[in-house]
């Protein structure tokens, strides 16, 4: 047989018009379509995919909403906003989903954003941390659960603020949510201490940290403390250099994210102490809707909750509460009755804010210690996100009109 | 000063990683001339290998260091085997397709090694506990600078010698040295060349799995370490020299120390340090530091180029048929199904632009994506600073692009073969380096948002038509180029460079206009791309958009013009419904690519090319 582009496009048409299936009325499950970077970073997006099975699950076992059962259909973006862009497309075409959710990283959650104000389609960005998801480039069709590169630096600012330290140093992977990172954090440093000074930063390509320059590099200048933005590989090739050159000895360090179980666990026996971050002490905290949570994951996939489990879950949780609210799937309708939205995470009550459709999810801040040879967070207490948010009418300025 | 030297130090022991990677590359390339994607991913399997079987040493006998280093030899045997396996079951089988066909298939196994590590070893960074001996410092002018890194400061050298030894004091050496320099003459002095290239491939293999497991004390073994590491062990093979392996170690030393300096003067150009060392390098000595001109300008292969003929009636009907059914999509598919058609249209004239330069010109390039992503930005920049309307987008994306592919070309023509290859690639990761730290203007890695069509073609069925108008308007028009009288001397300086300047053909020239054309033809792709999509980012630029290109071709076959067309279609058609269908799409992808590669090794219009011209009683040229 000859391969010709008549007999491939044949093919390859036949495959693309197959019609999707059509169901009955009434009876047929509420559609979410998810797109998310499976393959690129499994360590997150696993226990992430785990926790929104968990919840669909429990939702659906209670009788689902409004008579219906919820159903995810989801999608691996591969790491490129442009299939990203291309799968939003066919879940709302050929599946016909109610509304789309998901992606972590920043700018295929800018991408898939801007897909859903085109398409006027409701989109529950679950992971993304980019400010500008729900500020510059905010608009009417986007939410935003997680807690923001802003809040989250606000967070450690805080306690950064405390510190006697005046000369700092930056360490932060080289793309935007490591410039966001410690552009908020030397502006709102700054802001409470005057008195402070940044004296070196250093920027390694993500992934490709060279540990041992950088931490020299750092070093030379001599800091008092040291704000991380690292994480994954890189953060643990960090910590093995700075251990063994001893680059954390009598110094301070606040570190964005680094108490999140995907990035502490790594760090097992040589988990540096005394580090002030933003995390999930998922083993301490005993709040009645946390253990319920923390036994129903346990119970069903026989392993502990990773940050990326709450957040899968909680964007089930928002999601269904937003339709039960509206009484519809009507898109506009959910969207507004979303605006304001209380609903219930494992870390508490939670809104999704009508000014800027962020959600006030928080974190928790607290020091890094080592227990039985791992790494764990101690003396921790759980930041609110509604407290870490810039004023309401700088946040009007930033968003744009009729967003 | 004390500084400078722990922060040479430092550069030392990066070096030696860089080294053992580049060592295994440069020989498999010198002597087989395969461009093999698969090497990052042995470096990876040689770190995950490392973990599991140091551990299981470790359980055993007590956190000895004779037991760490058994464990790491360990590890690079297992993983040479791997690469032996690799060359026996599937490489052998291709050595005859055209040159680059085999990096085809060594992409595959990529994609399937990827997919097996996080089956295996799960989808968490795995690191290697430390016992104290493995986290010692030494306390050099005042710092401390840790024992492990000192010993990997030394391995580089040690492996340099035993690898010197072994080239020049054993048979094997010997031979390998004589491939790199004239294979065919070893072949025809009666020399196995199986037995000779699995050994090959058993020693390049094993030293990137050596290199993955030295490194494993200091980071830990994770599922980016293959991607992350390849571009830069190209870099480096290129710089040395290729199948040099002293330059590889100068190459190595040089890149390590430039970085661990460059970041304490300029933190924020660690994305593209090491192409522009590349780039300055191969400006100054177009061969790498100690690489020679290869002595004879013969195909890899053996096989003289065929002849291109235009196409057979029935092959213009057929696309003319193919065209129909696919503007004619709006009445008959859905929404999505003309998303896919776009998305096909921008890729045929994509590829066929890097054809024009790979086929008829005879220039490759690893570095096409960067043209497609101009000609994007040019149209999302023209948007955002200048409010160009769609319509003025489309014409600026082909200039734009077209303007850098004369800019970068005037310095790519002069070099020839892989180094050339290597450059356009410098440059794509500066232009991406550019649009990712310039945030100011290009707004970094989120993009410019957005680009959407103007009114009239904002409907999908409208723009469908516009992207077949101009995509396949492109491409018949580059078509059109390969059988003018400039795609004849085009292949005249491909064929014979010296005949060719002897008629009276300005080479330099010609490959310089194929350069510019190919690079206008992918930013009007780009263009019609990022209206297609309504954002523009620097992926658009990024090295896997290249190999996006680069696969396409080959797997329609580089020395048929309907080649490209064919791979597009065949490759992005494959991509998108494995995508959506399987979350194992890497595993299933790579399969497809390996059989498509094992059952077309002249890819899939060569293949049928092939069979037509036979069936006639043509000669195959």
């Amino acid at each position: 047989m000859r391969i010709t582009r008549r007999g491939v496009l044949a093919a390859s048409a036949a495959t693309l018009a197959a019609p999707a299936l059509v169901r009955a009325q009434g009876t047929q499950p509420i559609r979410i379509g998810e797109i998310n970077s499976y393959t690129t970073l499994p360590a997150f997006t696993v226990p992430y995919r785990n926790g929104w099975q968990l919840r669909v699950e429990q939702i659906n076992a209670a009788g689902g909403v409004l008579g219906r059962p919820l159903e995810v259909v989801w999608r691996d973006d591969a790491g490129r906003p442009q299939d990203a862009v291309r799968l939003a497309g066919e879940l709302l075409d050929n599946e016909r989903v109610d509304l789309l959710a998901g992606s972590f990283f920043s700018h295929i959650g800018l991408a898939v954003a801007d897909f859903a104000l085109q398409r006027k389609r409701l989109f529950v960005a679950s992971e993304p941390l980019t400010d500008a998801l729900v500020w510059e480039k905010g608009n009417r069709y986007t939410f935003r659960l997680r807690p923001s590169t802003y809040m989250q630096a606000a967070m450690l600012v805080e306690e950064a603020a405390k510190l006697p330290a005046k000369r700092w140093v930056t360490v932060s992977p080289n793309y935007e949510y490591g410039q966001s990172a410690v552009k908020w954090f030397k502006q709102l440093l700054s802001a409470k201490r005057p008195d402070v000074e940044f004296v070196a930063e250093q920027w390694p390509a993500l992934g490709r940290i060279d540990a041992g320059a950088t931490v020299q590099a750092l070093a030379q200048a001599r800091p008092e403390a040291i704000y991380n933005v690292t994480f994954g590989p890189d953060l643990t090739n960090f910590v093995r250099q700075g251990n063994t050159r001893g680059l954390f000895e009598r110094r301070s360090v606040v570190s964005l994210l680094t108490g999140e179980p995907e990035y502490l666990d790594p760090l097992a026996d040589e988990t540096p102490e005394g580090w002030i971050v933003t995390g999930y002490p998922w083993d301490q905290i005993n709040t009645p809707e946390h253990t319920a949570f923390r036994d129903a994951y346990r119970a069903r996939f026989n392993d502990y909750p990773r940050l990326g489990t709450v957040v899968g879950y909680d964007t089930i949780s928002a999601i269904a509460e937003g339709i039960r609210k509206a009484g519809t799937v009507d898109n506009e309708k959910v969207i507004d009755a979303m605006k304001g939205i209380p609903f219930t995470s494992p870390f508490g009550a939670v809104t999704f804010r009508a000014l800027d459709h962020q959600a006030t999810l928080g974190a928790y801040v607290g020091k890094t210690a080592l227990k039985n040879n791992k790494g764990t967070m101690v003396d921790w207490r759980y930041a609110d996100g509604a407290n870490y948010l810039p004023p309401d009418d700088e946040v009007r300025r930033m968003r744009p009109q009729g967003a | 000063m004390d500084f400078v030297l722990i922060q040479f130090l430092t550069g030392l022991s990066n070096a030696s990683a860089l080294f053992l990677i580049a060592s295994g590359l440069t020989v498999i390339f010198g002597v087989t001339r395969i461009v093999n994607f698969a090497h990052g991913s042995f470096y990876m399997l040689g770190a995950y290998l490392a973990w599991t079987i140091v551990r299981a040493f470790w359980d055993w006998g007590g956190r000895e260091p004779y037991l760490f280093v058994l464990g790491v030899l360990a590890a690079a045997v297992v993983v040479g085997l791997i690469g032996v396996a690799m060359e026996m079951t599937l490489l052998r089988r291709i050595y005859r397709a055209p040159e680059l066909f085999q990096l085809l298939a060594t992409f595959g196994v990529v994609l399937m090694i990827q997919d097996a590590t996080l089956a295996i070893w799960g989808p968490e960074d795995l690191p290697l506990p430390r016992p104290p001996w493995l986290r010692a410092f030494i306390d050099i002018a005042g710092s401390r600078f840790p024992r492990y890194d000192l010993i990997l400061a030394i391995i580089g050298p040690v492996v340099l010698a035993l690898l010197w030894l072994l080239f020049h004091r054993t048979r094997f050496g010997i031979l390998v040295r004589a491939a790199t320099q004239d294979r065919e003459m070893v072949a025809a002095l009666g020399v196995d060349q199986k037995k000779l290239f699995s050994g090959v491939f058993f020693l390049g293999s094993a030293l990137a799995g050596l290199g993955g497991a030295l490194v494993l004390p200091s980071q830990s073994a994770n599922l980016q370490m293959d991607l992350s590491i390849i571009a830069e062990a190209f870099v480096v093979v290129v710089v040395g020299g290729m199948g040099s392996v002293t330059g590889a170690f100068l190459a190595s030393l040089l890149i390590a120390e430039v970085q661990a300096f460059g970041i304490v003067l300029l933190p924020k150009i660690t994305l593209v340090l090491v192409f522009l060392v590349m780039a300055a390098v191969l400006m100054v000595r177009p061969y790498g530091l100690l690489g020679k001109p290869q002595a004879h300008a013969r195909a890899a292969s053996g096989a003289v180029e065929p002849t291109l003929r235009p196409a057979p009636n029935i092959l213009g009907l057929a696309g003319l048929a193919a065209l129909l059914i696919a503007a004619s999509a709006p009445f008959w598919a859905g929404a999505y199904a003309i998303t896919v058609l776009i998305e096909l249209a921008v890729f045929v004239l994509f590829a066929a632009s890097l054809h024009l330069m790979m086929g008829p010109g005879g220039v490759v390039s690893f570095g096409h994506a960067a043209y497609f992503g101009l000609g994007a930005y040019g149209a999302a920049l023209g948007l955002r600073y200048l409010a160009l309307p769609m319509e003025a987008g489309l014409v600026a994306a082909p200039l734009f692009a077209g303007f850098f592919g004369v800019v970068f070309g005037v310095f790519v023509v002069r070099l020839s073969g892989v180094y050339l290859a290597m450059l356009t690639l410098a440059f794509a990761q500066i232009v991406w380096a550019a649009t990712f730290q310039w945030v100011d203007v290009t707004g970094g890695d989120n993009g410019i948002l957005g680009v959407w069509p103007s009114a009239w073609a904002a409907d999908k069925s409208v723009y469908l038509w516009l992207a077949l108008a101009l995509c396949i308007g492109g491409t018949l028009l580059l078509r059109r180029f390969v059988f003018s009288p400039f795609g004849y001397g085009l292949r005249a300086a491909r064929d014979s460079e010296l005949r060719a300047e002897a008629i009276g053909l300005d080479t330099a020239r010609l490959r310089l206009a194929a350069f510019a054309i190919a690079a206008a033809a992918a930013g009007l792709a780009g263009g019609v791309y990022a209206y297609a999509k309504g954002s523009v980012f620097p992926t658009y630029i990024s090295i896997p958009k290249s190999v996006d290109a680069l696969l396409m071709v080959l797997l329609g076959g580089v020395q048929t013009v309907t080649g490209p067309i064919v791979g597009a279609i065949a490759y992005h058609g494959l991509f998108v419904g494995i995508l959506q269908a399987t979350a194992y799409w890497r595993a299933a992808l790579g399969l497809a690519i390996v059989v498509l590669v094992l059952a077309f090794p002249q890819g899939i219009a060569g293949f049928a090319r092939d069979r037509w011209e036979r069936a006639r009683g043509l000669e195959a040229a």
